[in-house]
């Protein structure tokens, strides 16, 4: 790597929490979105488990928040190379909606994630099952943003945050892998922070 | 780094020659990676203001943060003549590719991505496919000024400043926030470009969905934390 003359940066201290190239973005949360903000009301929202499951299941805003709860608590990484440590989001495990809805079938590898908006993102099944993913509708307590993607929105914290889609809609399982809306733009399909995977070709 | 020139009094305009040129769209991005003796890096992604005809080079506007540690890196440090790690353009959403009408609404160095656009279309001859919002605090902070609004810019593309906190002496409009009266109406094959703050995105785009502005037709760039 070429050494960038006369630049030494900020302090080394760097906290163990912060992948490569990311830095605390403290109190602050910075808002990315490539569309105008919706107003979806809980009235009019649902969420479904749809493709390669068991059964196609739909929940309503009073339905999903009846299932068991769970709640994260940890870091997020946004690709832009802000990170926010030891934020809270509670809402109901993938692995609960999945398992609700049937399960995967066995030709299931891949999930494409659909949005409110029209906004997609694709992620290994993998990556959402086993306790690594949540659809969220509580920040640090509160009511999650509309501009954080409230009223809910999926939540894939070990991958960089534009796989946790804001105003998520449905997961699609599929046998096969679809590039989302950012992945269709340049951006990788996985999004792994530790190994800087940005951009198609990371 | 090829020139580097005073843009308006918090930004600088960054001329970089590339070793392997790319053409970009208007609208996309490099980012700018800066490495430490020791191995430490810091990146961070800046809009192109140039348009793809200037064939082998870019031009990226920074506009300097407080305390920011790339963009003071490159006010302070950075000289003509230095060598700069560069990655693009990226970005496949956020572009105009010259062809349809556009609304380009920019607040502040949300201006930069824009101006690519004006460039590329007054390249073209079709600067009249543009319209153009910047919304600026005070008179000095309208960066590309004598190619938007000096009296030797080109007529084309329409170009409505709107300033927030101080307008120019003799100025119809008085200073203040950007408002529905400002924007044009939006017709039914045009595309709107938001970029700025949160603030300021969050603002645009509320008064073009009030104006019935479908969603679909309005693209959004947006920086800068929330509170």
């Amino acid at each position: 790597m070429d050494v960038t003359k006369g630049f030494f940066g900020r302090s080394r201290e760097r906290d163990p929490r912060l992948p490569p190239g990311q830095y605390d973005t403290g109190s602050g949360w910075p808002v990315l979105t490539a569309e105008a903000t919706p107003s979806i009301d809980t009235a009019d929202w649902t969420f479904a488990m749809k493709g390669l499951v068991g059964q196609r299941t739909t929940w309503t805003w009073d339905e999903v928040q009846a299932l068991p709860p769970s709640t994260y608590e940890g870091d997020i990484h946004c690709v832009t190379t802000w990170s926010k440590l030891g934020v809270s989001f509670a809402g109901v495990s993938v692995d609960t909606l999945l398992a609700a809805a049937g399960g995967a079938q066995p030709s299931a590898t891949h999930v494409l994630v659909e949005c409110h908006t029209g906004y997609t993102t694709n992620l290994p099944l993998a990556d959402v099952t086993g306790g690594k993913a949540w659809l969220t509708w509580e920040f640090d307590g509160q009511p999650l943003a509309r501009e954080h993607g409230g009223p809910a929105r999926l939540l894939v914290p070990h991958l960089y945050f534009w796989k946790s889609a804001k105003w998520a809609s449905a997961l699609r399982l599929l046998d096969h892998d679809e590039a989302g809306f950012w992945e269709q733009n340049g951006y990788h399909d996985r999004g792994d922070p530790w190994l800087e995977q940005r951009y198609q070709g990371d | 780094m090829v020139a580097i020139t005073q843009e308006a009094p918090n930004a600088k305009t960054f001329r970089l020659a590339l070793p392997n040129p790319v053409a970009h769209l208007p609208g996309q991005h490099y980012v700018v990676r800066l490495t430490a003796p020791d191995g430490y890096r810091a990146q961070r992604s800046y809009s192109v203001a140039s348009a793809p005809e200037a064939s082998g080079e870019i031009e990226l506007t920074v506009e300097r943060l407080p305390d920011g540690e790339v963009s003071g890196f490159l006010h302070d440090a950075l000289e003509v003549g230095d060598e700069l790690e560069v990655r693009g353009p990226i970005g496949g959403w956020f572009v105009w590719r010259g062809g349809e009408p556009a609304l380009l609404v920019g607040g502040g160095s949300g201006l930069v991505p824009l101006m690519a656009m004006v460039r590329h279309a007054r390249a073209l001859g079709r600067a009249d496919l543009l319209q153009v919002v910047v919304s600026v605090r005070t008179p000095a902070e309208l960066y590309y000024a004598a190619e938007l609004v000096g009296p030797d810019a080109p007529p084309s593309p329409a170009v409505t400043v709107v300033h927030t906190r101080v307008a120019p002496p003799g100025s119809a409009r008085p200073a203040g926030r950007l408002s529905a009266a400002d924007l044009p109406a939006v017709g039914a094959g045009t595309t709107v470009y938001v970029c700025g703050s949160n603030g300021f995105a969050d603002a645009a785009t509320d008064l073009l969905l009030a104006a019935g502005t479908p969603t679909e037709q309005i693209r959004v760039e947006r920086f800068g934390a929330t509170a």
